[in-house]
């Protein structure tokens, strides 16, 4: 079958380990309102690639991606968890690491159907990077539009599969700086074993030319970017929280 | 016949030791390194005073507007100078190109009227007498070159359709083999040579008169670095004893070059790995400590930095800055699989801490694959902090050029001692298209600079015709090029000899032709734009066509997309065999380079509209690049482009200059926490690092 996708980039560094040929996907239900990619919220339009052919462009420069491999993001993937699916059996047949990027805000257990693809899609991932936007459901259905039920019972759900995860998080000035907020993500965090690493983002707004060419209004007008010293200190938090609480479950 | 120095105790012989051999030294001596930077010691107290007496002369000389004092009456030889130093107590290696640093020497054989421009310009004027001398008495490269230009050849010059041609300036890109003097010692050198002498033909044909007269020069040079070592207390005739020695002997060389040419790239070689020879040699014996050696590193690289040519402001703008090409190649692998890293490998990377960031020496990485894990962690990390390490391709160099050549200049490798290169500047080539365009009428000018071909008067462009006549046009352009550099070459060997470089060359030199092409991508996307787009002509009242419009989109070189990266590996095959069907000075062999880092600027403000929509003047992509902002598919793709073009067609060089945030290139750890291990923390283990790791800033 064939994927919408919004673009390729084929020197990834920074979304996943190692040099990576990253997949950006069409199509997102989240509004984030620091997106810094609102060109890929649109569902049913980019280019129509088929898994083989991105399996194809990825072996032209597999030298480059030895210790790296793909990485499908976007958009939010899991909305064609089957392409998705579909790219990553046939990259595993060739030994291609894979990790999958997303927000986990389409998961749901409420069918047998709807979980068993979601089986199939992480027995072909290597790792998922899962964007936890916000602790609080209910800033994070200010921030993006819709709570974080999903977003967490997809995290437990990585958890009980074994399946390993980093989890990223945005930090933005008003929105996900907060001490309390940050320790509580913390906390909550302390509780997975599958969890191997903590990717603390700071907020850039380089996403607003798009917004201008795209004729929305930006969301985050007048709020500055995050500097590294605040996302540091915003890491501090996150992991004092994870510390705490993993102490008191020790003891 | 074995010669056997004191000085080579403890070595094991070889090859080496029965004919000059450096290469031979090496495969028998040398100790790969496979640990990490922990053994690498900081500057000594000399080494800080004296780089901080280096910064305040810096600053005073920025501050005099460039340049802090010119020779005007001294013409710069090897033995011109009395010795100079910055601190005579404190200097481990000695020697500079005048009697003081940063006093830049009077060189007039490659020219007098640059030498005396490069003066003027600056605010310094030469003795009347020199000028005088150089204009009535001694003639120059410059002045012989022009003697033999044909008028076809002037109006390519000044129209820019060859561009950056070595005919006013000393050629550079020779790298003599400087490890020799340190080795041999400067008389098993010169006997070497009268040796060379004795066994030419005994049939006087111009080339052997030619070769006689040459090797007498250089026995003269070579006489006359002995003289210049022993003014700074040093009697370099017998080999180096120790690695400060070997250091020295090997600066002397390298200083003889720099005080007889100013060249535009004057290259080190390929030194580190046969200096830890004696280093390693050194330490075994006690005669040196780490501290010393280092020590000894960074006042030899100090010296490098302070290499200084006399040079006008559009020389500069040419080359945007000052550069010297100080080159020099480091680690690499052997043709027998041994990597050729060695500690000397990190303490020359390590002056980079020692003495901070710095363009000079042009310290360049030969990498491979095979190069040793901590060695390239090293390299990375150093690249992350100084910026400052030139990366090259050595699995794809070793396979033409062997194990041991090294770059001079960005790019152009030759085996050391062994190979030169006649260095050829560029050829315009979207110039050209415009010219097959035009029927050889420059759009800029509008006079006819190529032969009278028949123009294209289409309204749209046709593909076909375009290909067809860029080929014919191309043929010309290459024959024109290469026929001047004949003659630029013949008159620079004539006038501008460089004696000492080639004192330290063997008898039987392969010579490498360069040639060199500017504008490539926009070639490919004009072609690309012809073929997949429309492109629409814009003629002025003259009929020359000095505009295009494209109509539609098309492929563009650097996304790795076939349609166009074929056009540019056609363009280029092209070209060179153009280039191969002309006589070459010298027996030279042709190859060519793509490879201009700064220049591109210049050749794109002489090039007007092309039909990939760039407007007239707007700067080229440097060497095979992309267009600028025309990759879109990131850096691989990119890369995946370039790698595409023909190695085999241009051994001279294929150069990507490829800028980067350090955001781009991976996380940054102080807000990325990776290897986070959860169960470890919850199972209770013995050692607390994983939390501090956690908590790492």
């Amino acid at each position: 079958m064939d994927g919408f996708v919004h673009s390729l980039e084929s020197f990834g560094t920074v979304d996943g380990p190692g040099i990576r040929f990253v997949v950006f996907l069409q199509g997102c239900p989240l509004r984030c309102l620091y997106c810094h990619n609102p060109d890929t919220w649109e569902k049913g339009k980019g280019n129509r690639i088929s898994a083989d052919e991105l399996l194809r462009e990825y072996d032209k420069n597999r030298d480059f991606y030895k210790r790296g491999g793909i990485t499908v993001t976007g958009g939010e993937p899991l909305l064609q968890l089957d392409f998705v699916t579909e790219l990553f059996e046939k990259a595993k047949k060739k030994g291609i690491h894979t990790c999958l990027d997303t927000s986990g805000i389409t998961f749901s257990k409420s069918s047998e159907k709807a979980l068993a693809g979601f089986d199939r899609l992480l027995e072909c991932t290597d790792l998922v990077m899962l964007d936890i936007k916000h602790i609080d459901p209910e800033d994070h259905m200010k921030l993006t539009g819709a709570d974080n039920r999903n977003v967490l019972s997809f995290a437990e759900y990585l958890e009980e599969k074994g399946k390993p995860f980093w989890v990223r998080h945005v930090i933005v000035d008003g929105w996900t700086n907060k001490k309390e907020e940050l320790v509580r993500l913390g906390r909550y965090l302390a509780g997975f074993t599958c969890l191997k690493a903590l990717d603390v983002i700071p907020y850039h707004t380089m996403g607003e030319a798009k917004y201008e060419s795209l004729g929305i209004d930006y969301p985050l007008k007048g709020v500055e970017a995050t500097t590294v010293a605040s996302a540091v200190k915003a890491k501090s938090y996150i992991m004092e929280g994870l510390r705490d609480e993993r102490l008191r479950i020790r003891k | 016949m074995n010669f056997n120095f004191e000085e080579w105790y403890g070595f094991e012989i070889g090859t080496w030791s029965k004919e000059i051999n450096v290469r031979s030294f090496i495969k028998h001596n040398y100790t790969p390194y496979d640990g990490n930077e922990e053994f690498l010691v900081g500057p000594t107290q000399n080494t800080t005073d004296l780089w901080e007496q280096v910064l305040d002369l810096t600053r005073q000389e920025r501050e005099a507007g460039g340049v802090l004092d010119m020779d005007t009456n001294v013409i710069s030889t090897i033995t011109s100078h009395a010795p100079g130093y910055l601190n005579k107590e404190k200097e481990t290696i000695v020697g500079f190109q005048t009697d003081k640093p940063f006093k830049r020497a009077l060189m007039p054989y490659g020219g007098i009227r640059m030498a005396e421009k490069a003066c003027k310009d600056n605010g310094y004027e030469i003795d009347p007498t020199i000028k005088e001398f150089f204009t009535t008495h001694r003639k120059t490269h410059n002045a012989g070159v022009f003697d033999a230009y044909t008028p076809e050849m002037r109006a390519c010059r000044s129209s820019h359709i060859i561009t950056g041609l070595p005919d006013a300036y000393g050629r550079g890109r020779i790298i003599g083999d400087y490890r020799r003097v340190a080795l041999y010692g400067v008389d098993r050198l010169i006997k070497d040579k009268m040796e060379q002498k004795e066994t030419t033909r005994s049939a006087m044909y111009s080339q052997v008169i030619r070769d006689r007269e040459e090797l007498s020069e250089q026995i003269r040079a070579l006489e006359d670095l002995k003289e210049m070592a022993l003014s700074y207390g040093y009697d370099i005739s017998r080999p180096a004893k120790d690695t400060k020695e070997a250091i020295q002997w090997l600066y002397f060389g390298y200083l003889a070059a720099v005080k007889e040419q100013n060249g535009a790239a004057m290259s080190l070689g390929r030194t580190s790995t046969f200096l830890d020879i004696y280093a390693e040699r050194d330490l075994k014996n006690d005669v040196f400590t780490e501290a010393q050696i280092q020590e000894m590193i960074d006042h030899f690289i100090m010296k490098l930095r302070l290499i200084k040519f006399a040079r006008t402001p559009e020389y500069n703008s040419l080359f945007s800055g000052d550069p010297q090409w100080v080159t020099e190649s480091i680690a690499g692998v052997a043709i027998d699989g041994r990597h050729l890293v060695t500690k000397m490998s990190y303490r020359y990377l390590h002056t980079l801490e020692n003495l901070g960031a710095a363009p000079e020496p042009n310290l360049t990485v030969l990498w491979s694959t095979k190069l040793p894990e901590n060695f390239k962690r090293f390299c990375a990390r150093l690249s992350i902090e100084t910026s400052s390490i030139q990366y090259e391709n050595d699995d794809l160099m070793r396979f033409t050029h062997g194990d041991d050549y090294a770059i001079a200049c960005c790019v152009s490798s030759m085996r050391v001692g062994k190979e030169m290169q006649f260095f050829g500047a560029r050829a315009n080539l979207a110039k050209c298209l415009l010219y097959a365009i035009n029927g050889g009428v420059d759009e800029i000018s509008g006079k006819q600079i190529a032969p009278e071909y028949r123009p294209i008067t289409s309204e749209y462009l046709d593909y076909d015709e375009v290909i067809k006549r860029y080929d014919e046009m191309m043929k010309w352009l290459a024959g024109v090029y290469v026929n001047t550099l004949n003659i630029i070459h013949y008159m620079h060997d004539k006038y501008c000899y460089e004696k000492i470089q080639m004192a330290l060359h063997d008898k039987k030199v392969t010579r490498w032709f360069a040639t060199g092409i500017a504008g490539l991508s926009v070639v490919a996307d004009s072609l690309s734009a012809i073929k997949y787009a429309k492109v629409k002509v814009i003629r002025n009242e003259q009929g020359i066509a000095t505009d295009y419009e494209v109509e539609g989109d098309f492929p563009k070189y650097g996304n790795d997309d076939d349609r166009v990266d074929s056009i540019a590996y056609n363009v280029v095959h092209r070209f060179m065999e153009h280039i191969r069907k002309n006589h070459t000075y010298r027996d030279s062999i042709p190859t060519t380079s793509i490879l201009t880092i700064t220049s591109n600027v210049v050749y794109g403000k002489n090039t007007g509209a092309t039909p990939d929509g760039r407007k007239k003047g707007e700067a080229f992509a440097p060497g095979a690049n992309p267009m600028h902002r025309r990759d879109t598919h990131g850096a691989v793709a990119s890369l995946a482009s370039v790698a595409k073009l023909p190695f085999i067609d241009a051994q001279d060089g294929i150069s990507n200059t490829f800028s980067i945030i350090p955001g781009a290139l991976g996380k940054d750890d102080r807000i990325f926490s990776g290897d986070i291990d959860l169960d470890c923390i919850s199972g209770g283990c013995a050692s607390p690092t994983l939390f501090e790791g956690l908590d790492r800033e």
